[in-house]
């Protein structure tokens, strides 16, 4: 006798699941003894089907007549009584059996003894049925979760480990994956010239594919950052890296812009990316640029657009698991009330607290998050716009080095100048504070440094109320005092002091106020400029 | 960065020398000044103008390479004059007291000719 429960269950109910295929995968073929018959497949519109599921007992396999390949196939095997097993109203298998032994026809009695056996054996079969199901089921989920923690895996391993800190600046970012894992990544992209790369993406599809493609991106984005200055350009060599090599129904959609901290210039560029949101002093703006998502056909183009962030406007960089998350009416959170979120709350990490409160009141508590959700932000420090604010503390805005280089003082006051620019200083005084330090930096690498290039200068700019200091340190804090006497052209032109000897004269009548200390390593000169007290410039040709 | 070895090119008009200063005018700029000054006032011109249209940067070592052109043309007899200094470098000019000893006019014009429009003699 063979039972044939398992290859008749799979094609009587003519679908093929995850838990069959994993039985399929996991047991080993039974081994037949001669006194047992292959399985036979019964097709799920073999009408040898609805008999047996009808029949009240065993059934007499070589009376029956019908259009059947199986019954064909059982009568071929020498199959002579075929007992269904029903459990609970469902036919789960049928027990074939062949000649007796006696070669005499089954008795009455055999087939009452076979009908009480299979009324026993059909539930426990059944029993076993569905414990190797569940077994099946559950190795299918284990597996499922492994692949989900690799997945998460490689998108934690590229996501930033850590968000800089830039003077005047507040970065905050935030990573949620869904259960299930999606595509979304961010990342950091420190550039020359002290520029920031922020990159936000969205990889269609979930898991570790989507993961893999992620990386993939997230790798070219970074290299091309490198080599390449304008975002448009950035992702276009990026779309032409992943489109031969991107799985089919994939892309990604990305956005990439570079910010100069200094002057809060954000350039950027969009393949199809959730468009960015600035808060701005009257409510909340999108920033827009044109662009195809990655990775769908090569020779696309990506339109660039520039904004200036001014102090206390932020940007916020969103993926679509915010606007997209459902309430239990099937309502999604939308764009409209992000950016009203934008423009009602501060910017920066509270932003993204309150953004977040306000998604859980959405979705409520206990759903389960449907997508990833990530969110950066930039927040530019108010303290810059109204230096009124915040009276007091001291704010230091940058601290850089200079090699001791002729010609590096160019260097010097070009960052400074940047540095200071948003602030509000008239032109005027900007360029008065240029020279200052200007010279001051040339006197700090001449006399402090000997212009040896292995000395860096060190320019600290800072703010305080309603004034900026530039700080210039070099390290010959044991050198004499330089620059003591002062400048008088008519003796220059009669030949009694030499014609150089302007820097100190300079810096004193172009800046409200100059201080130098020494502490034994190092001598630093520190140039203080009042941001919009006019009146504190000195008069023309006089000293502090 | 600093621009170095840029040739100043002398120009003659109306009897008067124009040094177009080019670039910054800083201590790589000493040698290409000297240069134009000889080139200048090789045959005695009625004026040196130096034209500031040009130029970059101004730094003090460039104060001082014009302290040293207006000693030498003092010691010769020579007026130097002006043009094209911007507001900044107009006021550096005043505060150093460089605009005593030279004419600052408005335009190459006025400078070549002289006293007009200049705020000093």
């Amino acid at each position: 006798m063979t039972t044939l429960a398992r290859s008749f269950r799979r094609r009587f109910l003519g679908r093929s699941t995850e838990a069959d295929r994993a039985v399929r995968d996991t047991e080993q073929p039974v081994a037949t003894s001669h006194d047992e018959q292959a399985p036979v497949d019964i097709a799920p519109n073999d009408p040898l089907l609805a008999y047996l599921q009808s029949a009240s007992g065993a059934v007499n396999v070589e009376a029956l007549a019908l259009d059947s390949p199986a019954l064909a196939e059982l009568k071929a095997a020498g199959v002579k009584l075929a007992v269904p097993l029903v459990s609970q109203g469902e036919l789960i298998g049928v027990l074939n059996l062949g000649p007796r032994r006696s070669e005499q026809d089954y008795s009455t009695d055999d087939r009452k003894l076979l009908d009480n056996l299979a009324a026993q054996a059909a539930p426990a079969l059944r029993v076993g049925q569905l414990v190797r199901q569940q077994q099946a089921e559950a190795a299918t989920r284990q597996r499922f979760e492994q692949e989900l923690e690799v997945a998460r895996l490689i998108q934690q391993n590229f996501l930033p480990k850590q968000l800089p800190e830039l003077a005047g600046w507040q970065v905050a970012a935030y990573y949620r994956p869904a259960r299930e894992v999606g595509g979304d990544f961010y990342d950091v992209i420190p550039l020359p010239d002290d520029r920031i790369g922020f990159v936000i993406g969205d990889v269609t599809d979930k898991g570790v594919p989507a993961a893999l493609v992620m990386a993939a991106t997230r790798s070219v984005l970074r290299a091309s950052a490198q080599r390449l200055v304008d975002p448009g350009a950035v992702l276009e060599r990026v779309n032409e890296h992943l489109c031969p090599d991107m799985p089919e129904k994939m892309f990604v959609t990305c956005l990439y812009g570079v910010l100069e901290p200094t002057t809060g210039h954000f350039r950027f560029a969009n393949a199809g990316h959730d468009l960015p949101y600035v808060k701005t002093a009257d409510g909340s703006v999108e920033l827009r640029a044109r662009g195809m998502p990655l990775g769908l056909m090569p020779g696309m183009f990506y339109e660039e657009k520039e904004a200036v962030l001014a102090p206390g406007e932020s940007l916020l960089l969103h993926s679509d698991g915010v606007v997209e998350a459902h309430d239990a009416e099937g309502a999604m959170f939308g764009f409209p009330r992000l950016k009203e979120a934008v423009a009602r709350y501060p910017g920066g990490g509270e932003l993204i607290d309150r953004v977040l409160t306000d998604l859980r009141e959405h979705t409520g508590t206990t759903a389960e998050q449907e997508d990833d959700i990530t969110m950066v932000t930039l927040a530019r420090s108010p303290s810059a716009a109204h230096p009124t604010i915040g009276v007091g503390p001291t704010h230091q805005l940058v601290e850089f080095e200079v090699p001791s280089a002729e010609g590096n003082e160019r260097l010097a006051l070009q960052r400074v100048s940047a540095i200071v620019t948003p602030l509000g200083l008239d032109q005027a005084r900007l360029k008065r504070l240029e020279t200052a330090v200007g010279e001051a930096t040339m006197n700090a690498m001449e006399h402090g440094n000997g212009y040896r290039v292995d000395q860096p200068v060190t320019v600290r700019v800072l703010t305080e109320a309603n004034l900026v200091r530039v700080q210039i340190t070099d390290l010959g804090g044991g050198a004499p005092e330089r620059e003591t006497e002062e400048p008088d052209i008519e003796a220059k032109l009669a030949g009694l002091q030499r014609p150089r000897g302007w820097g100190l004269f300079l810096i004193k009548n172009m800046v409200d106020e100059a201080h130098e200390t020494s502490d034994g390593a190092g001598h630093t000169l520190e140039l203080v400029m009042h941001l919009d007290d006019v009146s504190a410039v000195p008069d023309e040709g006089g000293e502090q | 960065m600093t621009t170095s070895d840029v040739t100043m090119p002398v120009r003659r008009r109306d009897g008067a020398a124009v040094i177009d200063l080019q670039g910054d005018v800083n201590g790589r700029a000493e040698h290409s000044l000297n240069a134009a000054w000889e080139e200048a006032t090789r045959t005695t011109p009625d004026a040196v103008v130096l034209n500031f249209e040009t130029a970059g940067y101004i730094n003090s070592t460039g104060i001082a390479l014009i302290v040293g052109l207006l000693a030498m043309a003092r010691a010769r007899g020579i007026s130097i004059r002006a043009y094209g200094l911007t507001p900044h470098y107009r006021e550096i000019f005043e505060i150093t007291r460089l605009a005593d000893f030279l004419a600052i006019n408005p335009d190459e014009d006025s400078a070549v000719r002289g006293a007009e429009g200049a705020t000093h003699a």
